[in-house]
This record gives C-alpha cells, structure tokens and sequence, in this order.
C-alpha cells in the first residue's frame, strides 16, 4: 500500500529540498518586517509569492530562483532531493494566511492583520529553524475535519 | 508604526513549539494508545507479523514518511517474524479516527495479537525501533 509515495504519476516532481529551506528564510525575514512595520504592501508582495510557490511550486518562486542561480551553484555537495508536494502544501497555506492577512488590512481590521501575519511567520521560522513539516501536522488534520 | 511586541511573542511561542516538536517526533509512546483496539489482517488488508508489526500511515505532503518507509522496510528484511504495513491514512480516514492519528508519518507497533503496544509520530531512530521491538515478546 505505498503507492502514495510512489506511484510515479502521484510524484513525479523532485527538487533539492534545500531550495524550500533557503525560500523559508527569506519568507521569515520579509514577514518579521511586515509585522514589525505593519506595512500592507509588504505582506502583498510575499503573498504573491506564495501564490507563484502554491499554484505552480516553490522552484518558481522569485526565492527558489534566487537559490538555483546563485545559492546552489557555489554549493559544493549535492543536495537531497525531496517530492515538491509537501513544500508546495506550505505555500498554500502561507497564502491562505497571507490572503486574510491583506483583506484585513485593506478593510482596517489591524488585530486580525497582526494575528495573520503573525501565523505566517510562525509557521516559516518554523520550517526555516526546525525544518518543520507543515504538511505532516496539518494535513490530515484539515482532511479529517473536512471530510466524513 | 513600529511594534515588536508581535514578532517577540511569535519567535518565542514557535521556538518553544519547534523544540518540543523536534524533541517528540519519532519518540515511540506506550501511553497514548487507543485502549481496547484490536487491529486485524482483514482491516489492514495484509497479515501480521508472527512477533509484531508496524504500521505506517502516510500521506502525500510529508516529506519524513519516505525516510520511514525506507527505515521500517529496510529493517524487517532481516526480521523475520516482524512485519512492516504501510497505509495511505487519506483513503483510510475511518481508521485514521478509530485510531486518532492526527500526523504523518505515524507508526503503530502491534503485537502478535494485533493490539497496539506504542506508536510513534515523526521518523523514529533505528535504536528507537529495535527498543521498541524487543519489548513485545
């Protein structure tokens, strides 16, 4: 019953998984200045970020193209190479969070803005610091509660 | 308008969460078992291990179930008398909350008798699986 790993239709997309650990970086960093300066446009823009990660993967990401042109060609060991999906589940919910993030702030609900970005900053320290599995935690759990 | 106050309380509540985290995944429980749960070969849909067996679930997202498949399927070749099961918890989701399994990959050990003895959450250690074996007689 393992052909949820690896039935070669099911994943068939592999990246150097160092690529989603650099893009979580970044995504800490921009998102701490975005909560610490409360700025909208900040938020807007790694939003679009995210979208790109969620609808299309992270490697096409402004963060996952800085990593293969410019990180990854002065990294002497090759990298392990990991199935997109679970990175690509992180960024969707990073633009969920992101999402409510930037309707809050353009309607003048401050509170809800700080409380989103703030779950979005949580959850890519967390990937960025303890290379966390956001897809282990939250994906089954979402399944289970939306489903019968 | 500047404020830290956000970002502290963030950093500090995600730290502490990402320790405890990173400390528990792959710890092998003996006390947080649904009691009383028998598992059968007629509802995993292979047979047991004579001994013991583990039972993964899995799922699509988590990049740490392939690290346990390869680690758990490895290891029972040279056990003869413990068998590795591995489930898609997305297409098994009855199960998923007979047994409350809230994240991937999570490991069940069975006994011969199919009644769970531990379960692991995260991809446990080598060491951590053959301590866990060598308990269920």
């Amino acid at each position: 019953m393992s052909e949820v790993l690896d039935k070669p239709e099911v994943a068939r997309i592999y990246i150097d998984a160092r690529g989603p650990r650099f893009g979580a970086v970044i995504t800490t960093t921009v998102l701490a200045v975005a909560l610490v300066t409360q700025n909208k446009w900040i938020l807007l823009a790694q939003g679009l970020v995210f979208a790109i990660g969620a609808l299309r993967g992270p490697q096409f990401t402004p963060y996952g193209l800085i990593f293969k042109n410019f990180i990854k060609p002065r990294l002497s060991q090759p990298g392990p190479t990991e199935d997109v999906r679970p990175p690509k589940f992180a960024q969707t919910v990073g633009l969920a969070f992101a999402a409510v993030g930037i309707i809050s702030a353009f309607t003048g609900a401050d509170l809800v803005f700080t409380v989103a970005v703030g779950f979005a900053l949580g959850a890519a320290f967390l990937n960025a610091a303890f290379n966390y599995c956001l897809g282990c935690e939250m994906y089954l759990l979402l399944v289970r509660l939306t489903s019968k | 308008m500047k404020t830290y106050l956000p970002l502290v309380v963030v950093l500090a509540l995600a730290s502490a969460y990402g320790f405890w985290w990173k400390l528990s995944r792959g710890a092998i429980r003996t006390n947080k078992s649904v009691p009383g749960h028998r598992l059968s070969p007629a509802v995993l849909g292979q047979d047991l291990g004579s001994r013991a067996t583990m039972v993964q679930f899995s799922s699509a997202f988590c990049a740490p179930c392939r690290a346990t498949h390869a680690l758990l399927s490895q290891m029972v070749e040279s056990l003869p008398d413990v068998r590795h099961i591995h489930i898609d918890a997305e297409s098994h989701l009855e199960l998923v909350r007979e047994l409350d399994i809230r994240s991937t990959p999570t490991t069940i050990f069975l006994n011969r008798d199919g009644i769970e003895v531990g379960r692991a959450a995260g991809t446990p250690k080598r060491e951590q699986v053959i301590t866990a074996l060598n308990a269920i007689a």
